[in-house]
C-alpha cells in the first residue's frame, strides 16, 4: 500500500524595510542587545504603534506578483499571550482581515519523466510583529532578553495544502525564496531568519481525498533542513499508522543535530489568544492607486520571465527556471545573450548547425553549468562573478566561430576565472586555436593512422572501440585544438577508403 | 490668587503683577499644607516645580509667552513624565520613572506651563471615586468623608481646593465629568482623537481621551488650547487645523435647541440632582433656547458595554506588566510562570484584577461572539443614538452623575452599584462625542451637583460657549469649599 505525504508550508518573512513595522527603531541584524529596541519595542507605558507604510507597500508587493486578492480593508489584531521576549503581553498580527488572500506560486519540478509545473495555491498572506529573543546561554540560572528584534516586520504566507511530499516542499520555498528576493521585500537570508518555513505534514493512504491528521514542524531554517523534516516526519507517520495507530496534531520541532522531529505542544495545551481588533492601530484602508502604483512598479515577475525565456530562447521549462532563480541571474543571461548575438554578429536564437540548441542555450548552459559551479564552489553571489557577461559573451563567440571547441573553451573560461585577460587574449597566449584546417587535420590523421596499424585492423574488423581510440590520438596529436567534428570525418572517411 | 482663574492669572502674569515663581510657590504651600488631608497628589516635586517656574518668567522676560506660560498646573499621574515618577495609582509603577513625556506632558512644557505634581487616581484609571489608589484614596474637599469621584479624582479634589488652578485628566468612562461634578469644578472630555493618548498610560484605548479639568469652561478652552493637537505618535489622532477653543465665548442662546434625553431624567436619579439640573435647563430657556425631548434608547445598555468592552482592552493593554522589564517584580518566585503570578498579584488592587479577569473571560474563545462582539454591535448603536439626537437638537443636557459624592467606602464592595454611577457618562466615550461637566448648584447636603452638556464631534468650542454664558449668569463654579482645614 503506498503512502501519499501532503504538505502546507507557513513562511515568516522578514521585510527589509529599514525600520520597524510600529516603531522608528532600526531592524539592521547584529547590533548589541536591546540596542534598537525604542520605548514602542520595549513596550513602555504609555507608547503606542505607527504602521510602517513601506511594510504595507511589501506585503501588497508580494500580494501583486502571486495574482492575489488585495483587501480594501484589513486589520490588525492583538494575539495575546505572555512571553518574556513579547514586551507587550500580546503580538499585533492580523488575524480574520489579512492584506492579502489568495493567489497562486508555480513550481517547476524535474524528475525521470521530465519537467512539470504545479501551481501552488496562496491561502493569505498577512502583516505582523517578530518577536525579541530569549538568551539562556550566557547567563548562569538566568535568561537574557534581547529586543532587537521585536517589532521586525513580518509578512507570514500560508500556502494551501497543495505539496506533495519534500520535494515539492522545497521547490515550494525555493521559489518563494526567489520571488520575495525578486520583488526586493526580504534580504532572504536563512541564517540570519530572513525567511523561516514551518510545515504542516500529514500523510494519507494513495487514492484517499480526506486529508490526515497533521503535524505541523517548526524552525526549519534551511531546504536541506525542511526536506529531511518533512521525510523524517512523513515515516514517523506511516510507521504509526502502519502499526495501526492515529497521528495526534501537535507541533513539533526539528533537531537538526539528530535529524528528527520531537514534539513541542499538543492542541490540547493550545493557548486562547483571545484575538481582537488591536484599539490603536485604524484598519489599514487601502487606496486604488496606491495598488496601482505598487502595480506598476514591480517588475517583470519570474513566472512571466521564465515562460518568455522559454519561448524567446527556445529554453526548457527547468533551465529557464534556473535562469530565473534570482533576478542578477536572469540579467547575467540576459545581457551575455545580448552581448554573444552582437559579436557573433548572429540573433539569439541562432547556431542550430551547434545542434538542436542555438546561441541562447548555448548562454543557458554555460551560465547553469560552469558558471553556477565555479560560483557554488567559492561561494559566490553572480553579482560578484569575476566572470562578467562580457567576457562570458567573448568565449561565447568564440566557440560560436569554431574558434575553441568544448575542451579548449573550457580551460580559456578557467584562465578569465583566475584574471588571466581577456578572452582573445588568452587563446593567443595559450595557443589554443582550433585547428579546422583540412589539410593540417588530414596531415594530423595520416601520421597516425601509420602509427596505430593495430586499431585501424581492428576498426576494419568490426571493433567500433578501435574508432574512438583513433579520434583520442588525433586529437592528442593536435594537442585538443583539432575540431573534433572534423576529425571524425576525415578518419571515418580513410578508414572506409 | 488661589481663587483666580488661569484667564486671570494669565493676565496677571502678563502684567508683571505676579510672577511664575510667586505663583508656585504659593500653589506648592497650598499643597503641602492640604495634601496631608485631601491626599490629592502622589507625587510633588518643589525644586522641579520652581525651576521650570523660574524659565516661564525668563521666557516671559524675552517676551516669549503666551496664555499659559507660568501657570502651575496639576497632571493626573497616568500622564508619564520624564524624571518624575509615573505610578498609575499602582503599586505595579510605585517606582516607574518614565524615560520620555508624554504628548499632553510636551504640549504643556512647549506652552511654558509648569508642572505642580502628579496627581492621585484610581489604580489604572479604574474606578469612580478614588479609592482604589496603592497610594490611598482621595478626599473630597467639600465633606472629608465622601470621595471626589473617580478616577481623575486627585485632579478634581487638587483643583476645587485651590491646590492647583487647573488640572489635567483622563476619561474613559466618565473620569473626568464625574469628579468634576462631585468636587464643584468644570471638565471636559473632548472628541476622541483631539488629544493624543502617546504617554497616557492606556487603560482602555478605544476610549481614552485626556481634558482638562479647572473652574471654569474659559479656563477649560485655554487647556484644551495647549493639549489638543494632531501627533503622528498616536494612530488615532486626528489631523485637523488647529483650534481655537475660547473662540466662541459669547454664542447666543436664542434659539438654541437643547435636548433632553428622556434616559437622563428618570427615577433613580437623587431628587437634588435632577433639581438642579432643571434650573439650570430653565435658565437656557430664559435666555430663549428651546428644549425638546430626545431618545437615547440604549444609554441603559451603556453599561454592560461598557463593562464589556473597557476590561477586554485593559486586560490586553495591561499584559506589559510582567516583572520583566520594569515595574514592580516578586521578590521570590519558582520560574517564569510563578514570576508572572506572583508580580501581578502583588503589583495589582482588586479593582484591576477583577477587570483583567472579566477582560480575558469576554475575549475567550467561545465568549468573543457574545460579550465582545455583541458589545461592539451595541456601541454602534449608541453612537447611532446620539446622531439621531443631534439631527433634533445642537447639545444634550442633563445630570453628570445620578448622585452627588457618596460616601468613602460605601461603594468599594459593591462593584455593581460603583459601576451604575457611570450611567450617564458612559455613552459619550463609546460614541467618542465629546462632553463637559459645569457646576450648576448643591444638595441639601452642600456638596455639588454637576450639569453634563453633550455636543456633536468637534463641538467643544461651541459647548465652552454655551457653558461660559451660564457661568457668567451664576457663580456655582465660584464657590469654594470651606471646611476645616480649608
Amino acid at each position: 500500500m503506498s503512502w501519499e505525504t501532503v504538505v502546507g508550508i507557513e513562511t515568516h518573512v522578514q521585510l527589509a524595510t529599514r525600520s520597524k513595522i510600529f516603531s522608528g527603531a532600526s531592524t539592521a541584524f547584529g547590533a548589541a542587545p536591546n540596542v534598537q529596541a525604542s520605548a514602542v519595542d520595549v513596550a513602555l507605558p504609555g507608547v503606542l504603534p505607527v504602521l510602517n507604510r513601506t511594510a504595507v507597500e511589501f506585503a501588497l508587493r508580494l500580494g501583486l506578483a502571486v495574482g492575489a486578492a488585495i483587501n480594501r480593508r484589513s486589520v490588525f489584531a492583538r494575539k495575546n499571550y505572555f512571553y518574556p521576549d513579547l514586551p507587550k503581553g500580546y503580538q499585533i498580527s492580523q488575524y480574520e482581515a489579512p492584506i492579502v488572500q489568495g493567489g497562486v506560486l508555480r513550481i517547476v519540478l524535474r524528475d525521470a519523466r521530465g519537467e512539470t509545473e504545479k501551481a501552488i495555491r496562496i491561502t493569505r498572506a498577512h502583516l505582523e510583529e517578530d518577536a525579541g529573543k530569549s538568551l539562556h546561554e550566557d547567563f548562569h540560572g538566568m535568561s537574557g532578553i534581547d529586543l532587537n528584534r521585536a517589532g521586525t516586520p513580518l509578512l507570514e504566507i500560508v500556502s494551501e495544502p497543495d505539496l506533495r511530499g519534500a520535494q515539492e516542499a522545497v521547490a515550494y520555498a525555493r521559489a518563494l525564496h526567489s520571488l520575495v528576493r525578486w520583488i526586493g521585500i526580504c534580504d532572504g537570508n536563512m541564517q540570519e531568519g530572513s525567511f523561516r518555513c514551518d510545515a504542516n505534514v500529514s500523510v494519507r493512504r494513495a487514492g484517499d481525498e480526506r486529508l490526515g491528521t497533521r503535524c505541523e514542524i517548526k524552525n526549519l531554517n534551511s531546504f536541506r533542513f525542511l526536506e529531511r523534516a518533512i521525510e523524517y516526519e512523513a515515516k514517523r507517520q506511516i510507521a504509526i499508522l502502519e502499526d495501526g495507530g492515529q497521528v495526534v496534531q501537535e507541533t513539533r520541532l526539528y533537531d537538526a543535530e539528530r535529524g528528527e522531529t520531537r514534539p513541542m505542544r499538543t492542541k490540547e495545551d493550545a493557548h486562547d489568544y483571545r484575538y481582537f481588533p488591536d484599539p490603536d492601530l485604524l484598519p489599514l484602508v487601502l487606496r486604488e492607486e496606491d495598488i496601482e502604483r505598487t502595480r506598476a512598479a514591480l517588475p517583470e515577475l519570474p513566472d512571466a520571465m521564465r515562460e518568455r525565456f522559454a519561448r524567446e530562447y527556445g529554453l526548457s521549462a527547468y533551465d529557464a527556471a534556473l535562469l530565473t532563480g534570482d533576478r542578477e541571474t536572469a540579467a547575467f543571461f540576459e545581457r551575455t545573450v545580448q552581448l554573444t548575438s552582437a559579436v557573433a554578429g548572429a540573433p539569439a536564437a541562432a547556431g542550430a548547425e551547434l545542434g538542436s540548441a542555438g546561441l541562447a542555450k548555448l548562454a543557458a548552459n554555460w551560465l547553469n553549468g560552469e558558471l553556477a559551479a565555479r560560483l557554488n564552489a567559492a561561494e559566490l553571489g553572480i553579482a560578484a562573478s569575476p566572470v562578467a557577461p562580457e567576457a562570458l559573451s567573448q568565449l561565447l563567440a568564440r566557440i560560436l566561430d569554431r574558434t575553441l571547441n568544448s575542451k579548449t573553451a573550457k580551460d580559456v573560461f578557467a584562465a578569465l576565472w583566475s584574471g588571466e585577460g581577456a578572452v582573445d587574449e588568452i587563446i593567443e597566449r595559450r595557443g589554443l586555436k582550433q585547428i579546422s584546417d583540412a589539410a593540417a587535420i588530414e596531415r594530423l590523421v595520416e601520421e597516425v593512422l601509420a602509427a596505430n596499424p593495430r586499431q585501424v585492423a581492428d576498426y576494419r574488423a568490426g571493433r567500433d572501440k578501435a574508432f574512438h581510440s583513433l579520434v583520442g590520438q588525433v586529437m592528442k596529436a593536435s594537442r585538443g585544438k583539432a575540431n573534433p567534428a572534423q576529425v571524425n570525418e576525415i578518419l571515418r572517411r580513410r578508414l572506409s577508403g | 490668587m488661589l481663587n483666580a482663574s488661569v484667564a486671570e492669572l494669565s493676565s496677571a502674569l502678563a502684567a508683571k503683577r505676579v510672577s511664575s515663581v510667586e505663583l508656585t510657590r504659593l500653589f506648592l504651600a497650598r499643597t503641602g499644607a492640604l495634601n496631608g488631608a485631601l491626599n490629592a497628589f502622589i507625587t510633588v516635586d518643589p525644586e522641579r516645580s520652581l525651576a521650570q517656574a523660574r524659565a516661564a518668567d525668563e521666557r516671559r522676560a524675552r517676551g516669549e509667552a503666551g496664555a499659559l506660560t507660568g501657570i502651575p498646573i496639576a497632571h493626573k499621574d497616568i500622564f508619564c513624565t520624564r524624571g518624575l515618577r509615573t505610578t498609575c495609582g499602582s503599586k505595579m509603577l510605585a517606582d516607574f520613572v518614565s524615560p520620555y513625556d508624554a504628548h499632553v506632558i510636551e504640549r504643556f512644557a512647549a506652552a511654558g506651563a509648569v508642572c505642580l505634581g502628579k496627581t492621585n487616581m484610581d489604580e489604572f484609571a479604574m474606578g469612580s471615586s478614588s479609592e482604589t489608589s496603592f497610594f490611598g484614596p482621595v478626599r473630597n474637599p467639600w465633606d472629608l468623608r465622601r470621595v471626589p469621584g473617580g478616577s481623575s479624582g486627585g485632579s478634581a479634589a487638587a483643583v476645587a481646593a485651590r491646590m492647583a488652578p487647573a488640572a489635567t485628566g483622563t476619561d474613559t468612562g466618565g473620569s473626568i465629568r464625574q469628579p468634576a461634578a462631585f468636587t464643584g469644578i468644570s471638565g471636559l472630555k473632548p472628541t476622541y482623537g483631539l488629544v493624543s493618548r502617546y504617554g497616557m498610560v492606556a487603560f482602555a484605548s478605544s476610549l481614552d481621551q485626556g481634558g482638562p479639568l479647572a473652574k471654569s469652561a474659559h479656563d477649560l478652552g485655554l487647556l484644551m488650547n495647549a493639549m489638543a493637537g494632531f501627533d503622528p505618535r498616536d494612530s488615532t489622532s486626528l489631523e485637523r487645523p488647529a483650534e481655537d477653543y475660547t473662540r466662541d465665548l459669547n454664542p447666543s442662546l436664542a434659539g438654541l435647541r437643547i435636548g433632553l434625553p428622556r434616559e437622563y431624567f428618570s427615577e433613580g436619579v437623587e431628587r437634588a440632582v435632577l433639581a438642579r439640573v432643571r434650573e439650570a435647563v430653565a435658565w437656557f430657556e430664559s435666555q430663549g433656547a428651546q428644549t425638546v425631548e430626545v431618545d437615547l434608547p440604549y444609554t441603559r445598555l451603556s453599561i454592560p458595554v461598557y463593562y464589556v468592552l473597557a476590561p477586554a482592552e485593559a486586560s490586553s493593554n495591561l499584559s506589559r506588566f510582567d516583572g520583566v522589564r520594569y515595574g514592580h517584580r516578586a521578590k521570590e518566585y519558582d520560574d517564569l510562570f510563578d514570576l508572572y503570578c506572583r508580580t501581578r498579584a502583588e503589583g495589582f488592587g482588586a479593582e484591576v484584577k477583577r477587570r483583567i479577569l472579566i477582560g480575558t473571560y469576554v475575549l475567550s474563545h467561545g465568549y468573543y461572539d457574545a460579550y465582545y462582539l455583541q458589545a461592539q454591535r451595541l456601541r454602534r448603536l449608541i453612537a447611532a443614538n446620539f446622531a439621531a439626537a443631534f439631527a433634533r437638537c445642537d447639545l444634550l443636557m442633563g445630570p453628570t452623575a445620578p448622585s452627588t459624592a457618596f460616601a468613602l467606602g460605601a461603594r468599594v464592595r459593591d462593584p455593581v452599584q460603583m459601576y451604575l454611577s457611570d450611567i450617564f457618562t458612559l455613552a459619550a466615550p463609546l460614541a467618542g462625542v465629546p462632553a463637559l461637566s459645569v457646576p450648576c448648584g448643591f444638595d441639601s447636603g452642600g456638596l455639588p451637583v454637576g450639569l453634563q452638556i453633550v455636543g456633536d464631534y468637534f463641538a467643544e468650542a461651541r459647548m465652552l460657549g454655551v457653558a461660559h454664558r451660564y457661568q457668567q449668569a451664576t457663580d456655582w463654579h465660584l464657590r469654594v469649599p470651606g471646611g476645616a482645614p480649608l
